[in-house]
């Protein structure tokens, strides 16, 4: 038998628990196969197909069902799973969680139809990321390159600038080549207060960027069910604007805190053995589903580059949530209160920050020649800086050596003048001219990682310290 | 076949009736897109089926079928050079740049085969019967040459052998006649169950050792032939260059690099990189002697747990050819989820953070799997293990960490302080360990570093010393210790910056012969006397922290390439007199 599409069920629930619907079948139905539960009061709640037997389904529904009643509540049976209808249309547009229109503007011109779980990219069939993107940030360009296809989260906590960061990447983030490629950005919001949404639209609009931009916003007051639908429409709109359009998409999510806590609380709802911190043993697994779905694939234009931002409950970095995402992405820009007092925008703490990719776009052939070791050099140095602050902290700069006192005025410039942008955004060699800089700062024997050329051509040309 | 209809399904667990007698284990396909499970329990007229794929739009009433045998892998000469996912299906072909669910089977490779035995020879299972070499479409010459191998399982008189020439690895190629006088065909490649060991004649004491050409691996913390090791360190420690780097340049014949729940983007490096480079000691390219097993974390979980066995079971194909075999898995931990979710589905009673109470003896049987033996065939085979570890929030007590650490004997612990300051191998000298290092003083003396084994312990003392004066520095001040503890500071740094510190990106330095390493601390330890001879004479720190030689110890490995021989007599020479005009300076103070 075939399946059969667009048919109603009446009168066929047999239980309701929590998101849970049991509803007896007289059809034929398969696995994952979306649903629509509508109620007596005329609400349409999307759901799938969790468990089926010969006489029974379970539908988890991703709204409340609260309101439903065992009698009168009609299922509508779709006959496939949950998809999205795209089309180029889809830029310049606002839509709700679940893939919904939410600008009171015209439905979108639906080209394709994809299921937003996605598939699996063969690994072999993945392009290596390599395409070096500047951000304008003299953290992130010269020490945590992001490259294209790049998943790259920022780990803040609540109350830090990471929206504000976020905005600007968006914004600044360009080819060195120059070359015009097209470009699109895919924003979405999880579990978002409508205000912060709507600074964000602001600010993408005043930054001309808002044509090219899709939103997906999921506002704290929505079900917490459909927090789990959310990054995979916005990821499905961002892989058909990549693969299909040939466009370079960044995608910008936050706050995957939401999402997990969201995770959380639909698989206590399940009744399943929870694992850290109550969150369920398959988060991981689960951020991988989403996180993995960034990257490039060979033979196709486009490329898929994810920004997803979370917040780490109590700055915690250790907690599942940042700890897991860490697992899975290719490093992480880390937001740090202190340098946020301090009033350093932006606010990265560079020794907890990596980019694993960076290596790939960096040096010869992709940026400067002498890249590599100068990042390389600046992270030893700032490491040992740390080191002295904390040997200081106790006996004092007296009690320090010469070349660690040296140490300590290298850290407060490399925070003031490196990390630190009052002007804006840097170019690549605005950035490394900065960093060339400060290491003049240093005698020659603390510079282990960079060659005797290159302490000759970049630091004691002009006649800086010895 | 046994059949069975599906009656329920959730997720990846389904349950079917059948009056067929199945198996406990036996792979089965499931519906008409013949997705792969596993019969995981039975009970009366039902089995219980976990599936290895993702299930969407089964529905009750589809078939199960049943393959008769364990989950199983086809070992054969198109295993080197590839790519697979978790349950030994390559990856490659045409237009598949996503994976969809279900059966693939792509046209099977051509090969050169080439007999060695003649009708009449009795074969015993695990015994050669020829060598073959596989034909690529791109590549101008043919392959690795390879042996074939008789199945564990069977043996007989050989009663036909095909001729020289191009062969599918499916095709029949020998016949043999075993005792019951029955007929058994042979092809190329042969299947085997991933969850049993293979089988060998004797297992052997671990042997000399695995070289890395990683200085802190080779020289501190040496893995032996047939050894096992372990690569804790949380996220962004450098577990993964770690192992990539020890699969480019380790000595080992064949390397099989088991991704497990890990990052597609880390895959596509490793296949971009990998064939542009080449095996220093043969001069082909690197990817000739890689199995690549690529279970991306989006794949589906139970393909996880099922991908480490599929890993060591090639592993130990290859071993059982004779050859020096090393397997890296990144990350062992991942499978250690798979297993406790798996388990959390069916019910079972967790033990310890989740995981099943059976965690310990899966990771003892796992790593109980590295050896080094006598194969059936009589030859000199090893496989060594090394697993990444991946504990959440760096933890090293938890239990991953802790009941690997009871069955591996080498322990190279990661440490977040040197990976934030780029400072990498970022292995922490002072927390990791090697039980088999003992035993490798022997052949580092063959080498002619008869003193290895206490110049490495004097690096490590060393270290340790450095360690106690730092937490001291910081109550009292550098400044106010003494001329020969500022000394051990000085040369603890350098030992670190000179000689632990190895660029994975470098040319020269991404890999150290032995001779290299052994030039090196050769280098070191006699800077070390000369330095301490020097403060005893009254020479003040800060005047052997300027002197020249300190640079270019601190730089050597990256400035002088394997076989500079010279270059390393210059420093030597630079070493002499660099404390030589020390002495005369001090003397001419004095006077």
């Amino acid at each position: 038998m075939t399946i059969q599409a667009d048919l109603y069920l009446e009168n066929a629930v047999t239980r309701i628990e929590g998101p849970l619907v049991f509803v007896r079948r007289q059809v034929e139905v398969g696995l994952n196969d979306a649903v629509e539960v509508i109620g007596t009061d005329g609400r349409t709640r999307l759901g799938r197909v969790a468990a089926v037997d010969d006489d029974f389904m379970t539908i988890e529904t991703l709204d409340s069902t609260s309101g439903l009643s065992m009698a009168g509540t009609r299922i509508r049976l779709i006959g496939e799973p949950i998809t999205f209808a795209l089309g180029p249309g889809i830029l310049g547009r606002v839509f709700d969680g679940v893939g919904r229109v939410a600008d009171g503007g015209p439905p979108v011109a639906a080209h394709v139809r994809a299921p937003i779980d996605g598939a699996i990219i063969n690994p072999l069939r993945r392009a290596k990321p390599e395409d070096f993107i500047e951000t304008g940030i003299s953290a992130i360009d010269t020490l945590d390159s992001l490259v294209r296809g790049q998943k790259l989260p920022i780990f803040s906590g609540g109350g830090l600038p990471h929206n504000r960061l976020a905005v600007e990447i968006a914004l600044h983030a360009r080819l060195r080549s120059g070359k015009e490629e097209p470009f699109a950005i895919v924003f979405a919001g999880i579990g978002v207060p409508f205000d912060q949404a709507e600074r964000f639209r602001q600010a993408l609009e005043e930054g001309g960027a808002l044509g090219h931009t899709a939103l997906f916003l999921n506002l704290a007051s929505d079900s917490s069910a459909q927090r789990l639908l959310t990054p995979r429409f916005a990821l499905t709109a961002a892989e058909y604007l990549a693969y299909q359009e040939g466009r370079h998409v960044l995608v910008i999510i936050t706050d995957m805190t939401n999402y997990c806590e969201a995770l959380r609380e639909v698989s206590a709802s399940h009744g399943e053995i929870p694992s850290r911190k109550g969150y369920p043993g398959y988060m991981y697994s689960d951020l991988a589903t989403l996180y993995e779905r960034a990257g490039r694939i060979r033979g196709r234009p486009g490329s898929v580059t994810q920004i997803p931002i979370l917040t780490m409950p109590a700055d915690d970095i250790t907690h599942p949530i940042p700890d897991l995402t860490g697992y899975i992405t290719e490093g992480q820009i880390t937001l740090d209160r202190k340098l946020d007092r301090a009033g350093i925008h932006p606010p990265i703490a560079v020794l907890p920050s990596l980019s694993r990719l960076m290596k790939d776009g960096i040096g010869p052939g992709f940026t400067h020649p002498d890249h590599p070791a100068l990042a390389n050099q600046l992270y030893a140095a700032y490491a040992r800086t740390m080191g002295v602050r904390l040997l200081a902290g106790v006996v004092g700069a007296e009690g320090l050596t010469p070349t660690d006192r040296l140490f300590l005025e290298f850290g407060q410039r490399f925070e003031s003048r490196f990390i630190a942008q009052p002007e804006g955004a840097r170019s690549l060699e605005e950035s490394m001219a900065v960093g060339w800089e400060l290491l003049k700062l240093l005698p020659d024997a603390e510079l282990s990682r960079l060659s005797d050329e290159q302490i000759r051509h970049h630091l004691r040309q002009g006649g800086g310290a010895s | 076949m046994n059949k069975a209809v599906i009656r329920w399904i959730s997720g990846p667990v389904l349950r079917a009736v059948t009056r067929d007698p199945f198996r406990i284990h036996e792979a089965v396909g499931v519906g008409s897109k013949g997705l792969l499970g596993e019969v995981i329990r039975m009970q009366d007229d039902e089995i219980t089926v976990q599936l290895f794929e993702d299930g969407t739009g089964l529905r009750p009433g589809d078939f199960v079928q049943g393959q008769g045998m364990p989950l199983s892998v086809p070992l054969g000469p198109g295993l080197l050079g590839n790519i697979f996912d978790g349950l030994l299906r390559p990856l490659s072909g045409e237009n598949r740049d996503f994976l969809v669910p279900g059966r693939f089977d792509p046209p099977p490779g051509r090969f050169l085969f080439a007999s060695t035995v003649e009708p009449g020879r009795i074969l015993k299972g695990g015994d050669p019967f020829a060598t073959v070499r596989p034909l690529n479409r791109a590549a101008s010459q043919p392959g690795k040459e390879q042996l074939c191998l008789v199945s564990p399982e069977r043996a007989g008189e050989v009663v036909w052998i095909a001729p020289a020439g191009e062969y599918t690895d499916e095709e029949t190629v020998c016949r043999l006649r075993d005792g019951q006088g029955r007929e058994v065909e042979l092809a190329m490649r042969h299947a085997w169950p991933v969850r049993r060991p293979r089988p060998v004649t004797r297992r052997l004491p671990v042997g000399p050792p695995l070289l890395t050409g990683q200085r802190i691996l080779d020289t501190l913390f040496p893995v032996a032939r047939g050894g096992k090791a372990m690569v804790p360190g949380g996220f962004g420690t450098g577990k993964t260059v770690l192992l990539e780097t020890i699969a480019k340049w380790c000595d080992a014949d064949v390397i099989i690099y088991l991704g497990c729940g890990e990052r597609g983007n880390e895959m596509a490096g490793v296949l971009d990189e990998f064939p542009q480079l080449e095996d220093p000691r043969t001069g082909r390219p690197l990817m000739e002697r890689m199995v690549v097993i690529a279970n991306t974390s989006n794949m589906p979980v139970a393909a996880r747990e099922a991908s480490v066995y599929t890993g060591i079971t090639v592993a130990e194909y290859f071993r059982d050819q004779g050859l020096k075999v090393a397997l890296m898995a990144d990350s062992t931990s991942r499978w250690a989820e798979a297993l406790r979710e798996v388990s959390g589905r069916l019910g079972e009673l967790p033990g310890e953070a989740g995981y099943p109470a059976y965690l310990s003896t899966r990771l003892a049987e796992f790593y109980e799997r590295a050896a080094r033996v006598i194969t059936l065939s009589g030859e000199n085979g090893s496989l060594t293990v090394m697993g990444a570890v991946s504990p959440p929030s760096s933890d090293f007590s938890e239990p991953v960490t802790i009941q690997t650490k009871r069955y591996v004997r080498n322990f190279w612990a990661l440490d977040r302080k040197r990976a934030q300051a780029r400072f990498y191998p970022a292995i922490d000298p002072i927390s990791s360990y090697s039980e088999d290092a003992d035993g490798l003083a022997a052949w580092w003396s063959q080498e002619g570093a008869p003193d290895w084994a206490a110049h490495r312990r004097r690096f490590l003392t060393l270290l340790e010393e450095q360690t106690r004066l730092e937490r001291m520095a910081r109550i009292l001040g550098k400044d106010a210790l003494p001329p020969v503890q500022r000394l051990t500071l000085l040369c603890a740094e350098l030992v670190n910056d000179g000689f632990l510190r190895q660029s994975a990106f470098s040319v020269q330095d991404r890999h150290a012969s032995p001779r290299k390493q052994i030039r090196m601390m050769g280098l070191l330890i006699r800077f070390m006397d000369r330095a301490a001879l020097a403060v005893a004479d009254g020479v003040t720190v800060e005047r052997i922290t300027a002197l020249s030689i300190l640079r270019r110890l601190q730089r050597m490995g990256e400035e002088i390439g394997d076989e500079e021989w010279e270059r390393f007599d210059a420093l030597d020479a630079l070493l002499e007199s660099d404390f030589s005009a020390l002495a005369a300076g001090g003397e001419e103070k004095r006077s």
